[in-house]
């Protein structure tokens, strides 16, 4: 294994693509557990997270997001479609392989609270996953340890104090220096800055993307804030109940949507200044449960600008416009020109 | 170093709570404290302390009232029972009897209960499926008649005693633990332990186990009490530690016939010692339960 | 009548004293801010900065640790700090109300919708039962709930969060109270419900002429709701103004960190600008003025001695030393 702050795999490379994945819940009912339908928290979903970049993934609560981020992190085992991690499919992978896998891909989530042991000392919590994976002598195992609290910007005393001694953004720091012991490959950020104060969030944004440059890290990076998102990302997927509406580069996305839910998405979130006024597009309605998503596009009946066909067929995720989007408005073949695309 | 207010939410109400609720848990409370360690005291140093055989009485001696009473005699200062022992040394033995009976029977029992509670929490399935009915049905059975039916079976000894206690309590245990267990396993830093490659046992005994200390230790305590009471009653009805063996629940049960007849010391003097020894073990348990704590400890 | 404030609150202190009276934190400290019928004020702060109290002291609905310990709060100009618990309750829920963050917890799950919209009515009013519901009606189709004939006899569980937030704003205006204020309304809402939900609350404020308060840890929903805004900081007001002045040139570097620490949708991967440090522990404050631990901009004099309100430009205060007359 590599040694944390040296760079490993090339920028650009593959480290985890997703194809076609699908992860069914199964809704069981009465005393003998019959099935009764499935809750479809992902349908299809497919995506690459590349070396030294980072994919964010945006939508609102039942979208799938959350579930993507587990069964990236093996935490759920996909009803279909297959991961493969360094261009090799999981599946055909050994139980060295599979170790190999969990070695290499880590996690930070939201609260930072709940993600710290609190019956360990900070030591043993950031070395757990190094001494589970590694033998190494006691000395070696220090001074990594010390390595990796300078590293995310804490003071070297902190290794012997309890989680609970520290304010909510010290111990999101914990939690990424945990996340690092291993010298990952992908770390799977999920909603890492939701549960901070304002002025700590901006601590921790910086830090995740200094640490991705120094070490050429691959995030997944799961938010509900889109700014913060489209900040720290360089592809964005935009999910809605299960699938991927659009997907492409940040920027583009961002200040251009294409997708008529991610148009409303973007016009629905908050302005960064008073002056900052933004056509808004409000949806009617809520989001309808994943248990029972509507026929055609699963967005057609909040869209604005449905048509028949929507209700019908199911549109697929096409390149237009410099990034891809799964709406019939944007069907080359379509019978009606982007009405509402600009 | 200074504990911060949790982030986000209300956080004035937060602090509020915090500074509200600032309770001293430092020193040992001493109530309980002097309690428990005088009657450990007396069950190690019973051979020295007791001033007679416990076991061997003189007739001649029957019923003689404690010291200050009339009809009293310094020689036996908390009186004596039907067949003339000295209630005293008898009080001094049944300390011993009781706290082994106690600890090693909470022991056996938290430890069997706590660690099929893990499991059966932890591993879900099948496992907790078996483990959980299984527990259902030793609740449903009430617990002394069980204790009982058991001691019937295995016969009287105090090692039968320890192991129908633990056999008959564990499953209050798993139930507690168990919940515990499923609450905690949906807490992030087990999903974090398992993306750091941990193995099931590793999780169980590093991020389950420490965790639910508590709640087994403070448990246990408790459940001293209810294991003395039990052990008393099983005695009382004369299949628990077999006579002339001095247990407080016999000394109970032999001295009810002279109740009616005035001799309180008898039965009083037994009673008190077990209520003493429950009433510690609660304090006892209470005090733990903040102790143990290292986010309610800074308070 | 025009031209009096609905709210003046002045120098209002609300402290928590511990049970042996050991320890105090000066959870709201010399608060002062007027607000006008219609208009609506933002408190931003971080966790700790005492924003809950400040709410839960205009409501006096502190719990027990809490004491109201100076200033005012006159309302249509009464002083509520002056006023008997029975007094108070006619106020709460009918001149002012109140929402809070989690629309779950504010709703009894054992009664049905249209009984929780119409209990303010008919304890404030003594409205009937049956007018009292349908004004329930009328309230949920107000609050754009679809159906309401058939939802007012639903059970809160049968709602998506969004509908539940509603039904909790629902039952804030049943007695069309003049001030409403919002703890964190829209915290756990979704991006698009939360847009829904911050074009009715204004809609109302039209029809109604409410005054709101907005107490939230979010900048962008002050920068879309609010016209006046108090940042606080360890229990201080350190500035507040109209919310464009405070947006384009805040006079306190704690604000301008806040505006600045904010990501803006379509930038590139810049550096953020980062506050450093963590906020302070109201146990132990720092000295002189609370920020300079963590100031960019500190000089020597902040760190020995408090700053006063100093007013940048009218109506525009701040608490701190850069702001003070003849300073560069």
């Amino acid at each position: 294994m590599t040694a944390p702050g040296r760079a490993n795999g090339q920028p650009g490379a593959a480290v985890v693509e997703a194809r076609h994945l699908v992860k069914h819940f199964p809704i069981r009912r009465g005393l003998f557990a019959r099935s009764a339908g499935a809750v479809r928290a992902v349908d299809d979903v497919s995506f690459v997270v590349e070396a030294g970049r980072t994919l964010g993934v945006v939508g609102e609560s039942g979208c799938g997001k959350t579930t993507t981020a587990k069964l990236v992190l093996r935490l759920e085992q996909p009803t279909a479609g297959e991961i493969l991690f360094e261009g090799r499919n999981l599946v055909d992978l050994g139980p060295e392989g599979h170790s190999h896998y969990r070695r290499s891909v880590q996690a930070v989530f939201q609260d930072p609270y709940a993600s710290l042991n609190p019956r360990m000392r900070v030591d043993a919590i950031v070395m757990e996953p190094l001494v589970t994976n590694e033998t190494l002598p006691a000395a070696e195992v220090a001074a990594r340890l010390r390595r990796l609290l300078d590293l995310v910007g804490l003071p070297r005393r902190a290794a012997e104090l309890f989680p609970h001694e520290f304010s909510g953004g010290q111990r999101q720091r914990i939690a990424i220096a945990r996340a690092l012991a291993l010298s990952p490959r992908l770390v799977v950020l999920d909603e890492p800055v939701s549960a901070l104060d304002v002025s700590i969030r901006a601590q921790i944004l910086n830090l995740l993307t200094d640490l991705q440059r120094e070490l050429g890290l691959a995030y997944l990076f799961i938010a509900h804030d889109l700014a913060a998102v489209a900040h720290m990302s360089h592809t964005i997927a935009v999910m809605y109940l299960g699938k991927i509406v659009e997907l492409g580069d940040a920027r583009t996305v961002a200040r251009d949507p294409k997708h008529p839910y991610t148009q409303a998405l973007f016009s629905a979130a908050l302005p960064s200044h008073p002056d900052e006024v933004r056509e808004e597009i409000l949806l009617p309605g809520e989001v309808p449960s994943p248990a029972n998503p509507p026929a055609g596009c699963r967005f057609h009946p909040r869209c604005p600008q449905a048509m028949d066909r929507c209700a019908r067929d199911v549109p697929a995720l096409a390149p237009a416009a410099g990034r891809d989007v799964s709406c019939w408005l944007y069907d080359p073949a379509g019978a009606r020109a982007p009405a509402g695309a600009r | 170093m200074s504990v911060r207010v949790p982030a986000g939410g209300t956080s004035g109400l937060a602090l509020a709570w915090r500074l509200a609720s600032t309770r001293r848990a430092d020193g040992l409370p001493i109530l309980p404290v002097v309690i428990l360690g005088v009657i450990a005291l007396l069950a190690i140093f019973a051979d020295v302390i007791a001033p007679h055989d416990p076991e061997i009485g003189a007739l001649g001696t029957r019923f003689r009232p404690p010291a200050w009473q009339a009809g009293g005699t310094a020689e036996h200062l908390l009186g004596t029972d039907h067949i003339g022992r000295d209630v005293l040394s008898r009080l001094i033995f049944g300390a011993r009897v009781s706290m082994v009976v106690g600890f090693t029977a909470v022991i056996f029992a938290g430890v069997l209960g706590t660690g099929l509670g893990i499991l059966s929490g932890y591993l879900g399935g099948w496992v907790d499926q078996v483990l959980m009915r299984i527990t259902d049905t030793w609740l449903a059975l009430p617990a002394l008649t069980f204790a009982i039916f058991l001691a019937a079976i295995v016969g009287p000894s105090e090692m039968n005693i320890v192991i129908i206690l633990a056999a008959v309590y564990w499953t209050r245990y798993a139930r507690v633990v168990r919940s515990e267990v499923l609450s905690l396993k949906e807490r992030d830093f087990v999903r974090l332990a398992i993306v750091a490659n941990c193995s099931k046992w590793t999780i169980m005994r590093r991020h389950l186990l420490p965790n639910v200390l508590n709640t087994a230790v403070v448990l246990g305590t408790l459940m001293l009490g209810v294991v003395i009471v039990a052990e008393a009653s099983l005695s009382f009805l004369g299949v628990g530690v077999p006579p002339p063996k001095p247990a407080w629940g016999l000394m109970l049960a032999d001295g009810k016939k002279g109740l009616m007849a005035g001799y309180w010391w008898l039965t009083v003097l037994p009673g008190l010692c077990i209520v003493l020894m429950v009433l510690a073990a609660n304090l006892l348990g209470d005090w733990l339960r903040v102790k143990l704590d290292p986010q309610l400890r800074q308070l | 009548m025009a031209d009096r404030p609905l709210l003046e609150v002045d120098r209002l202190s609300t402290h928590y004293v511990s049970s042996r009276g050991t320890r105090v934190v000066r959870a709201v400290d010399e608060v002062s801010f007027t607000l006008r019928a219609g208009e609506t004020l933002g408190v931003v702060g971080e966790s700790g900065s005492g924003k809950t109290t400040l709410a839960l002291s205009l409501l006096r609905l502190l719990p027990p640790a809490a004491r109201i310990v100076g200033g005012a709060v006159r309302f249509e100009g009464e002083d509520l700090v002056t006023k008997s618990p029975g007094e108070m309750r006619r106020i709460r829920g009918r001149r002012i109300a109140m929402i809070l963050q989690d629309p779950m917890a504010s709703l009894n799950p054992l009664f049905t919708v249209g009984d929780q919209v119409s209990e303010p009515l008919r304890v404030h009013e003594g409205t009937r039962r049956g007018a009292a519901w349908e004004r329930a009606r009328a309230l949920l189709k107000a609050v754009r709930i679809p159906a309401p004939e058939q939802r007012v006899r639903e059970y809160p569980h049968q709602m998506s969060g969004g509908m539940r937030q509603r039904i909790v704003g629902a039952i804030a205006i049943s007695c069309e109270p003049r001030l409403l204020i919002a703890d964190e309304p829209t915290t756990s809402l979704d991006v698009t419900i939360q847009a829904q939900y911050l074009r009715l609350l204004r809609d109302l404020q039209r029809e109604h002429g409410l005054a709101l308060i907005f107490i939230t840890h979010n900048l962008g929903i002050v920068a879309r709701m609010c016209d006046t805004v108090a940042v606080m900081y360890a229990g201080r007001v350190v500035e507040g103004g109209p919310v464009r002045r405070i947006f384009s040139s805040p006079a306190h570097p704690y604000t301008q960190a806040l505006v600045d620490s904010i990501p803006r949708l379509g930038d590139g991967p810049a550096r953020l600008t980062a506050i450093d440090g963590q906020p302070p522990d109201l146990v132990s404050p720092p000295t002189g003025c609370a920020f300079h631990p963590r100031c960019p901009r500190a000089l020597d004099r902040c760190r020995q001695e408090e700053p006063p309100a100093f007013e940048v430009l009218a109506a525009h205060t701040a608490r701190c030393w850069l702001a003070a007359p003849g300073t560069p």
